[in-house]
């Protein structure tokens, strides 16, 4: 069992996170012509990088989204930033 | 010296001692230029080299594998061989692959093994009963034999399931399809690779791609351990690792790699002889010759290159075997590993144009690889060989992420691959 840290929570059992993608990709602009290859590389394509990758997380059980990074070689977690942005 | 396998070579061998047995393939340095690299020597590169060589008549064929033949997902996967998809496209080609199965052996003269002894989908409900029955229907249309069980026929089949009125999932029924079973896995590596080495094609081990030669935006060949290699036209059936060879080839897909774990107990006296999967568990398992049961379930749940897998699947997988047959309850485990699995959006296999010129992929099997082995390799081949599709690949091409016309089959079929 493999535990991650969640920015909120601290270390917490792995079966109460789930991946939500790679970190990093921008929805293309709708208010702009969008081309299909655009669409498609924002829903499917992706980097699949083995090694030290950049994903974001969701710790379900506090729905806390963070940025985790990680090597997906090793299954180590290198860092975790929360996506979170205090309240002014 | 024995190449050709058969009664008689084995009787004539054991008169001489086992002295006379040829090396399956040979191991030759690898030449500067060939018509047609393939990279990675699993089931499908092999495949796809020994169907360049025989039908299609390429003269100079390499395969290049950075460990040994079937090392990867070949020698990983639970053995399963089945066609029972939902849409008419994947039917066409995994029955491809069935069909091809059904002749290997006496095509390629070495016994892969393949014992067509069924395979169950069981359902748990009346509703389940339904969407079975719907399953079965768009099969038989497709042309793939199919039945529907009830559970009078899934117990004649299976004795050794729970059929308790208090189980937590009842068994209602099952999708059944009597032309699938099991194979073994090695032997069609082996097997493929014995059949392409008596065609010409030279098999290279322990030679890793480390980059692509790439000439005006256009692939010329690849960089390897061993040196460069040229040649036009290049197939990359690296399942697991796709996505690392797309970074080196200046291509992207849509693909996340994940570890599938797979488990098998101590031998046990016969008690299974189909194929059992319960969709409700995500769990299945057969029973091989040397009477081991053979486990598989669902993806792990963290993306991974990392060819182990981890403990939460392993509960959730073991734990629905023992809810569809309780009696197993106390079988030892005596193996248990993973393997890397391409997994795309809908869950079907990418075939076609990587998008850098000269660079075919074959990749996306999930977690039904090995199955598609003789027909993805078949299909591949057409297009190396021809670098037009073959009709039953058509559908498989990687702009269909682009046309929006996907193929998913987990919802389709509701085989989560």
């Amino acid at each position: 069992m493999q535990r991650f840290p969640c920015p909120f929570c601290g270390l917490r059992d792995e079966r109460e996170f789930r991946f939500a993608g790679e970190a990093g990709k921008t929805r293309p602009d709708t208010t702009q012509e969008v081309s299909d290859k655009e669409w498609a590389n924002y829903l499917f394509f992706c980097k699949n990088a083995k090694g030290p990758t950049c994903e974001i997380w969701v710790h379900t059980t506090c729905q806390e989204y963070f940025v985790m990074e990680r090597d997906s070689a090793t299954m180590e977690v290198l860092d975790t930033t929360p996506m979170r942005k205090d309240v002014a | 010296m024995s190449r050709h396998y058969s009664a008689f070579s084995v009787f004539r061998e054991g008169l001489r001692g086992h002295k006379g047995w040829a090396p399956l393939w040979r191991s030759p340095a690898p030449q500067d230029a060939y018509d047609v690299i393939i990279i990675g020597g699993g089931g499908h590169g092999l495949a796809t080299a020994y169907y360049l060589a025989k039908n299609h008549g390429v003269r100079k064929v390499a395969v290049i594998e950075k460990g040994w033949l079937g090392g990867g997902n070949t020698g990983r996967n639970t053995t399963v061989i089945r066609s029972n998809y939902f849409y008419p496209e994947s039917t066409q080609l995994y029955d491809l692959s069935v069909r091809l199965y059904e002749k290997l052996s006496r095509d390629i003269n070495y016994n892969v093994m393949f014992s067509q002894r069924g395979m169950m989908v069981l359902t748990h409900s009346e509703a389940e009963m339904e969407i079975a029955s719907r399953t079965v229907n768009a099969m038989q249309i497709n042309g793939v034999d199919a039945e529907l069980l009830d559970v009078k026929d899934v117990q004649k089949k299976a004795p050794i399931l729970n059929y308790r009125s208090d189980a937590r999932y009842p068994i209602h029924g099952a999708i059944y399809q009597g032309r699938g079973g099991t194979g073994r896995h090695d032997a069609v590596a082996w097997g493929y690779a014995r059949a392409a080495d008596q065609h010409g094609v030279d098999i290279i081990q322990n030679c890793e791609v480390t980059g692509f030669i790439i000439e005006g935006g256009v692939c010329k060949g690849v960089e390897t351990t061993l040196g460069k290699i040229r040649s036009d036209r290049i197939g990359v059936a690296v399942a697991g690792h796709s996505s690392v060879l797309a970074e080196m080839g200046g291509y992207s897909l849509p693909i996340h790699s994940y570890a599938l774990q797979a488990f098998v107990t101590e031998a046990i006296k016969p008690v299974m002889d189909t194929v059992a999967f319960s969709p409700m568990t995500g769990s299945y398992f057969s029973q091989s010759d040397k009477g081991g049961l053979v486990i598989g379930g669902g993806l792990d749940r963290i993306p991974s290159y990392a060819q182990r897998g981890n403990t939460p699947m392993q509960e959730t997988v073991l734990s629905g075997i023992i809810e569809m047959a309780p009696a197993l309850a106390k079988v030892k485990l005596l193996r248990h590993w993973a393997g890397n699995v391409d997994v795309s959006p809908d869950s079907s296999p990418l075939i076609g144009p990587s998008g850098t010129e000269g660079i075919y992929i074959n990749c996306g099997w999930g977690t039904g690889g090995f199955k598609a082995i003789p027909g993805g390799g078949y299909v591949f081949a057409h297009l190396l060989a021809t670098g037009q599709h073959h009709d039953i690949s058509r559908p498989f091409d990687p702009d269909r992420f682009r046309t929006g016309r996907l193929l998913d089959e987990a919802a389709g079929s509701g085989i989560a691959h």
